[in-house]
Formats: structure tokens, sequence, C-alpha cells
């Protein structure tokens, strides 16, 4: 289906860039080229979000992650400014190393561990959309798998008995790992994350994070446009 | 050992020099050189710098072509035109001796210094591969070396934020005690905003950037230039130790540093560290160096002289800049954070002076130093080793044809060397940088679109080092020729190459004759695939004690490009009912064939069938069956035969095959023999008549085998069973045996 761009609420995107952030361009790529929207580059020592509406942390390794994913980048000079725009309701989303920095941030609940493997994987997985209830997924077929690749270490989804109720109580799983029929199953939890759970927002719904990568499956030179409809939803995207 | 004290014969020997090494030194000094100036002399003629027992028949390789900016030997890597103003950087280089002995390290670091060679010339890296060898899976250590080895590559090339999108894994036990790791990069810059590795103009600073220096990896040239024994152990200093979080904020530094116009040359610090750089850069500038050792940031103290010079402590650079413009290269490594100091001025002497603390520790011409100047070219004897001919006796009757060609399929399938490799490239980010083309579809090479073009890369690293064994000079024009096939059936151009030279102890004249035999099936087959060498690396020595050298393995690393990305062409089937067709010729050949080796162990026996002219034939053919868009898919024929090659098309979207065999022809051959120059491609069947008048008019053989089903596998209509069924063994081996 092509994308009707005179349906898009414009917005000015900011993409945080951290040393070590390596899906900085990707997203941008995604967020120029094909969903034609401003995009301003926010440079980790700097205080200005340059009036972004929307800020996405991009994956990578920020600081290296010698320590813990995310435990350094959260200290950053701009992440003390995110931190303050998501407190007045902003939207911030954090993809893979950017879900990380904002568990670390505390601006969504649980924690990355280390798969359960304790081996890197990068491949594609499939997700079952858990709620149109959000911004990023609100213009998506719940009905529909989407086939997305992750790529990470730290990608173990953790959050205590309480915090999963609330989450499940509050519809604030996004995204769970599935099998290619969306059916949600042990074997499709690739890294051992409670609850299958690969997506999360905050109780408000403005601050998203998610480990999968949905810049990686958006170009039709890349022969899966199935994260495609997360950016759209974003930008509410009416089809024609 | 003072840094001063005049060196002795003795020292000279311990540092690996030969007594006519020594007695050249003292010649070109016109005196005794001290400990410092030998250490600087012993690693900057050990094999790894020098290529002294290669460079003679490396010279023999051609280099030109209508493409290259940069030819072999002319900089830290080739550099090849894609047309529309852009280049591409490529490189591989071994990392086989610290991979044995700390495959972890070993192995990233590895990944770091090949990336430094692409970056150093001003091209940002967009694909990585690698090519690795171990011994017997079943031993212990090896899967020791190959977890640390892949997570080691995985850990560096993932943080580093550059995809790894392709390789190969092969395991025998001639590989045992010597492991190959061979890594290569490929990266993309604008023609006209590349850096020379050179050093000029009197007066300009002379700057260390990124890492500070420490006490690892001195001597580690020298330790690569030797073989692996019980006491290579404590050679462990010399392994290095990696950070690929400096190396991804020196790639961004280093790429901002060149847009400021100030760099008059840069190169990257490998091995033999800060002494190579150094002589390397000042001798293609005819230039000379005046540094302070002591200035140089250090990890520890009482950091000798000799140790800052030869250590390759990684992530650092050197940049000579132009006069007058310092602030503006130390703003760009303030922003990244990332030690940038000035530690000495460049001279019209073309020596290099180093001084400590204010004293002159050693005083060297640069030229003397380096490949192509003074360094030291041998002629190596060779001879023919006595097995080859007794490889040649082999014949195809004295193996029995086994009854039940079931089991033959079921072994092949589920072993390591053909089962899926998905456990290793799981563990690599293939996707950063969302260029990778052939995430999503399957294909004999991988395909890096140019982002902001129609252009896309195609990469391959290929070399089955039982067929070199067997027959250098065949065996290496194989590898040349799979490598361009691979391209070929991606819808490319095969470009240029890169080699990985990976040979056992040059001194010994049999593996010298393997050598020499490698060079000249390289020579012939890039001759004609018109695919000019652009270097790479030689790794001599890998070979032990108690075990003898490794396979020949001259792993070459091609370049293809692919103009329009919509000319790409995948390997899997894509419906039931289209026709399978063999395009080259069947024969009743199975030398040393994995079939071969592994079902019946027999291991004398020559390469497999090959003719040059045919195979370069048969690539043309299928480049116009791409270009007229009469073929569905297109995957060749290599280790494990055609069975192999069908079942890997049908693989991907669960279909299965229905074929007829060759009665001409042993069965056994035409399933599992690995007879070069064939491509299994299926036709739609709107395109069969168009398909076959082409074929009819050109010189190809080509022979139709039956249909694409939709999940059996059928051969003979003899049921060889659903591809389903085959699926978890060949998915899981290498998991099953690595994580028991």
């Amino acid at each position: 289906m092509p994308l009707n761009f005179n349906s898009f609420v414009a917005m000015k995107f900011g993409v945080v860039i951290f040393p070590g952030s390596n899906c900085d361009e990707d997203v941008i790529y995604v967020l120029q080229e094909i969903m034609q929207q401003e995009v301003v580059r926010l440079w980790h020592k700097d205080h200005d979000l340059q009036g972004a509406d929307f800020i996405i942390l991009p994956g990578g390794f920020s600081f290296g992650d010698y320590l813990r994913s995310g435990a350094i980048a959260r200290f950053s000079p701009i992440m003390q400014e995110v931190i303050q725009f998501a407190a007045k309701g902003g939207y911030v989303m954090g993809i893979c190393n950017g879900f990380q920095i904002l568990a670390e941030a505390g601006l969504v609940p649980g924690a990355l561990l280390h798969n359960e493997t304790r081996k890197f994987i990068c491949r594609n997985v499939h997700l079952k959309v858990e709620t149109t209830n959000s911004l990023i997924t609100s213009a998506l077929d719940p009905s529909k798998a989407l086939k997305i690749p992750v790529a990470h270490g730290e990608g173990n989804y953790f959050a205590d008995e309480d915090t999963l109720k609330k989450l499940n109580d509050n519809d604030q799983i996004l995204f769970r790992y599935c099998d290619e029929g969306g059916n949600v199953k042990s074997e499709s939890n690739l890294n051992g994350s409670v609850q299958n759970i690969a997506g999360v927002c905050n109780e408000s719904r403005t601050v998203f994070g998610m480990m999968p990568h949905p810049e990686r499956a958006a170009d039709s030179l890349l022969a899966n446009q199935d994260g495609l409809g997360i950016f759209e939803s974003i930008l509410k995207v009416a089809h024609a | 050992m003072e840094n001063t004290q005049l060196a002795t014969p003795e020292t000279a020997k311990e540092l690996g020099l030969l007594p006519e090494e020594f007695s050249r030194i003292k010649e070109i000094l016109g005196r005794t050189p001290n400990f410092t100036e030998l250490s600087i002399f012993s690693v900057m003629w050990s094999e790894h710098c020098s290529y002294k027992n290669s460079i003679t028949w490396l010279k023999t390789l051609p280099k030109d072509g209508p493409r290259m900016l940069a030819k072999a030997g002319e900089e830290n890597a080739g550099m090849v035109d894609l047309g529309d103003g852009i280049a591409c950087v490529f490189k591989i280089e071994s990392h086989n001796h610290p991979s044995a002995l700390e495959p972890y390290q070993g192995a990233a670091t590895g990944v770091g210094g090949i990336n430094r060679d692409i970056f150093t010339m001003g091209a940002r890296p967009i694909a990585q591969l690698n090519s690795l060898r171990f011994g017997d899976l079943s031993l212990d250590r090896t899967k020791w070396l190959v977890k640390g080895v892949v997570k080691g590559i995985g850990d560096y090339g993932n943080a580093f934020g550059i995809p790894t999108v392709g390789g190969e894994l092969f395991f025998d036990e001639c590989y045992n005690v010597n492991p190959l790791v061979n890594a290569m990069s490929a990266g993309i810059v604008k023609v006209g905003e590349t850096v020379s590795a050179t050093s000029y103009g009197v007066g300009n600073p002379v700057y260390i950037v990124g890492s500070a220096t420490g006490k690892d990896g001195i001597h580690g040239a020298a330790f690569a230039s030797k073989d692996i024994t019980a006491d290579s152990v404590n050679d462990l200093p010399a392994v290095q130790v990696g950070d690929p979080f400096q190396e991804k904020l020196l790639l961004e530094a280093t790429l901002e540093v060149i847009q400021t116009g100030a760099v008059v040359g840069m190169q990257d610090m490998g091995a033999a560290g800060i002494i190579c750089s150094n002589s390397e850069m000042s001798a293609k500038g005819e230039h000379g160096m005046r540094i302070d050792l002591d200035k140089v940031p250090m990890r520890q103290e009482n950091m000798k002289p000799y140790e800052i010079l030869l250590s390759e402590s990684q992530e650092r650079m050197l940049i000579v800049v132009e006069k007058g413009r310092e602030e503006e290269v130390q703003a760009v490594f303030d922003k990244w954070d990332l030690n940038c100091v000035e530690i000495g001025q460049v001279t019209d002497t073309k020596r290099l002076e180093y001084y400590m603390n204010g004293e002159l520790v050693a005083d060297v011409p640069a030229d003397d130093l380096v490949l192509g100047g003074g360094a030291p070219v041998y002629k190596r004897e060779y001879r023919e080793p006595a097995y080859y001919k007794e490889y040649q006796k082999f014949s195809i009757e004295s193996v029995q044809e086994p009854e039940d060609l079931k089991a033959v399929a079921q072994h092949l399938l589920s072993h390591p060397n053909i089962a899926s490799k998905r456990w290793v490239t799981q563990q690599y980010d293939s996707m950063v940088g969302t260029a990778t083309m052939t995430t999503n579809r399957p294909c004999d090479a991988a395909v890096v679109s140019l982002k902001g073009t129609e252009k896309a890369i195609v990469l391959t690293v290929d070399c089955n080092s039982r067929y070199v064994n067997a027959d250098p000079e065949k065996g290496c024009m194989i590898a040349v020729a799979e490598a361009a096939r691979n391209i070929t059936c991606a819808g490319g151009e095969p470009v240029a190459i890169t080699n990985c030279l990976n040979f056992g102890n040059p001194y010994v004249p049999e593996v010298y004759w393997q050598f020499v035999g490698a060079i000249k099936g390289m020579g012939a087959a890039c001759t004609k695939f018109e695919t000019p060498v652009t270097g790479g690396n030689v790794s001599f020595y890998n070979q032990s004690t108690d075990d003898g050298p490794v396979f020949p393995t001259p792993t070459i690393g091609m370049l293809g490009v692919l103009d329009n990305v919509d000319d790409m062409m995948t390997a899997d089937f894509k419906a039931e009912g289209d026709f399978i067709y063999l395009v080259g010729e069947s024969v009743n050949d199975i030398a040393s064939s994995q079939y071969l080796a592994s079902f019946h162990k027999v291991a004398a026996s020559p390469a497999p069938h090959f003719d040059l002219e045919t195979e370069y034939a048969t690539h043309q053919v299928i480049k116009q069956l791409i270009k007229e868009r009469l073929i569905a898919s297109a995957h060749d024929v290599a280790d494990g035969g055609l069975f192999v090659t069908l079942f890997e098309s049908a693989n991907p979207n669960n279909l299965g095959f229905d074929i007829e065999s060759d009665d001409s022809i042993r069965k056994d051959a035409f399933l599992f023999g690995e007879a070069q120059g064939r491509i299994v491609v299926s036709v739609k069947p709107e395109n069969q008549e168009a398909f076959v008048e082409l074929m009819a008019t050109s010189e190809t053989e080509f022979n139709y085998l039956g249909t694409v089903t939709n999940g059996s596998m059928l051969v003979d209509r003899e049921q060889f069973g659903n591809i389903q069924d085959f699926k978890p063994v060949y998915d899981d081996v290498l998991h099953s045996i690595l994580e028991e």
C-alpha cells in the first residue's frame, strides 16, 4: 500500500546520539527518507532537545555497555532533558539499547537482563501486537504477527509480580514474542523474557520501549516492511 | 636490558633475526645497533611485516585493472572504483596465531585491525565477513576455540556496529592446533576524499590518537612469524586486548577529522605498532620523523622505549597534521573524548629518531625497515611433496558405491561442514546499517546496498582447502572461480579480490611448493576473471611440531558490484512446479568431495574436476539469464554436491524437488560429487521456452533435472524424505555439538 503523506501529522523527531550508538543513522534514514519527517540529531553532551516533538533513543552499545547496558548513558546531560521532557508528557521511544536506557532511567518499568542463552541473538522474530491503545501501535493489526529482527545480548525482560500485574491491568504491554501464526508460546520466547514481553509503555502511555528493531524492517529494499506500521502509527497514517 | 646497550649476535638470534640479517643491520647503520634498534629491525623484518619469504611470488599476481584506484601494496587496503564517484576499500587479514592461544581476544582484535585498515583510508566500513577453520569438532579444545572465536568476533563487531554479512566455517583435523581466523571488511568512500598512509612536510606535527599504549602485543608480529609450540603459551603477552567502544569512537573521529582537510597522512597501528606506522608513512613520503616516546600516552609506568615502539595496543592511529591546523584536529578528538597527543615532528632526514626524556635511544633509516625498501627478500626453495603424485592416482573405481544413498544424504546434511551455520551467524549482528539485502533473501553471496544509489556491493569469502591441499594450483584456481561463481549467482559482476594466504612454515620446501602452486593458480584464475588482486595478508607458520602444517588455505575475499539492485538474484526455489535445471556439466567425479572425505574417509584424491575456460563461459551465461529475467533462482554446486545444493535451494521456503539422475555417471557422483562449474537454476514454466532457447545458443552444457515440489525430495522416483524432516537436523547440528 502506498503511503499517503498528506494524511501524516508532521512531527519533528529528535534522535539521541550517545558514544557507541550504532542504529542512530538507521532510524534517521527511515524517518527522513521513508517517512519524510524532519529529524534533529541530539548529541549526548548537549542540554537542548531542539524543539523535537518525539524523542528516539536508538540501538547500539552506549558507552560500550561494559558495565550494564544503558547504565552509564542514563546519566548523560541529554538524558536529564529527556527525563524532564517525559515527565511533562513528551513522547519518548527507546529501541533495543534505547529501551535498556529507558529502563535504567526508570522511564519504563522493568529491567533487561542477559539473554537466557548468554549469547547475542540476531535474527527475525515474530511479535504479537498486544494493544492498539498506544501511539506506536495505534495503526497496527493485532491479528497479524509482525516479523521484525532482534539483535541484542541483554533483552531478557524482567519485572516483579506486582509490576507485571500493573502492566497487564493497565494494558501497558505493547508486544510479545510469538510464532508466525501469532501464538505466544514458550518456544517463541528467544531470550527468556517474562511473559514473552518484547515491548512496554509507561503508565501514562507516552514512553515506549521495545527490544526488536522496527527500523530494520521498514525499507522495501530489505524485503520486509513489517516494522513500517509502527512509524505509520506514530504519524497517525490514514490508509487511503 | 638497557635501551642503548649494544646488541650481540645472541640477542639478534633471540629476536628471530638470522645471522646474515644481523650483519646487514650493522651495515645499514654503519655500527652495531643497540637493543631498541635491534628490536625495531626484528619486528619490521619479521615475516608478518616484511613479506620477505612471499613478496617475490606475490609480485607475479595480476594487480592492474580499469577500476583500480589503489593497487596492491600502495595503501593499507585495495580501493576499487564503483562508478558514480564512489569507491570500495576492502581487505582480508588473518589473526590465526593470537586466536590459537586466546580465541576471544585473538579473534576480536582481528576484527578491530581489519576495520582500522579500512577507515584509516577514509572509508566507512559497511560490511564484515570472516572465514574460520577449526580442527575436529569432537575435541574439547576445538569447541573452546569455536566458542571463543565466535564470541570474540561477535562482541567486537556487534558493538563496533558494522554488520557481519557472510563467511565460511570449515572443520578438519589438520586445524586441530592451528585454527585459522580470517577477517574481512569492506568500506565505502567518495573518490577524492581518501587519505594516504604517508608523511611529509618538514615541521608538520605527528599525533598519536585513540587508546593509550600498554605492554600488550609486544612482539606480536614476531610471534606470528614462528610455529606454534608448547612454549607458545609464554607468548601470551603477545596477544592484544580489544575495546570495540574505543574503535567506534576512533572510527567516527577519524572520518570527521579527515573532513577538516588538515590531515597530511594517517595510518592505523596494527602489527608492530608505532614503529611500523612511523616507518611505512615516512618511507612512502620520503621524509623522516623525530619522536619523543615519553609523550606517548601510556597505560602503565616504566615502559621501555622498545616496548612503546613495538606495543600492539589496539584502537590507535598515527596522524600527520598540517602545521598551524592543530586546533581543528584537537577539537574533533576532544568531541569524541579520545587522546590526541603530539609526539613529534616530520623531518627531512629520512631517518626515525626516537628520544626518551631527551635522550636519543634509537636512530634508524625509515626506508631500510620496510617492504620495498631495505627489508630482506628471499627466494625460498620448494619441492613437490610425495603425497601429490599419490593423490593423483586415485580412481573412483576404488570406492564402492553405497547401496543406501539416503544414508549419505543424511550424513552430509548433518555434517558440520555442510549443515546450517546459524549457531554462529545468529551471534553476529548481520543487519545493522539496514543495507543487508540478503537478510530475507537467501543468496550465494552477501549483497549490501549503497544507500542513495541504485548499486550494491556483493561479497564472498571462499576456499576449499581440501582441494588446495590435493592440488595447490588447481585448488586455488577453484577458490577464485567459486568466489566468482557466488558473486555471479547473486547477480553481481566480480571486480577484484583480496587474499589471506594461510600456510605452514615457508622454510619447509614442501610447504613452500604449496604456496607457489597456489599463487600460480590464483594468478591464472584472477587473470581470466579480470579480478585483480588488491592485497591482503600472508600468514605462514600455521604449523605445529606434532601435527605438521595446516592444509594450504589461500582464502579468497571477492568484491563484486551490482549496478542495479533490481538485478539481484537469489538462491531459493520460489514455487512448486517450477522447473529445475543444472547449468554446467555432470562429471563422474567424487575426488576431494566431502562425501569421499567423511563418508568413505578417503583422504588421498586429487582436486575435483575443473576447467577454467568452461567455468568462465558458464558464468557469462548465468549473467545473461539473470539479465533477461529467465531464472527464478541460482545456486552453485559446492561442498556436498548436487543433493546439498538442491536441499539448500528448497529449504528456505519449505519446498522440495523431484529429479532424474543422469545414467551415464554413477549416482553417488551425480548426487554428491563436487565437480566444479555447475549451477542449479529454477525456471518458471512461462519462461521455460525462452530459457531453453538461450541455453541452446550458448556453448554451455545444461540438463533438465526435474521440478520443485511442495516438500518431498525425490530422486529417480525414490523418496529421500521430506524437507521438514531434515530441517531440524540441518539447523541444529552445530547447536547440539557445541551446547551439549
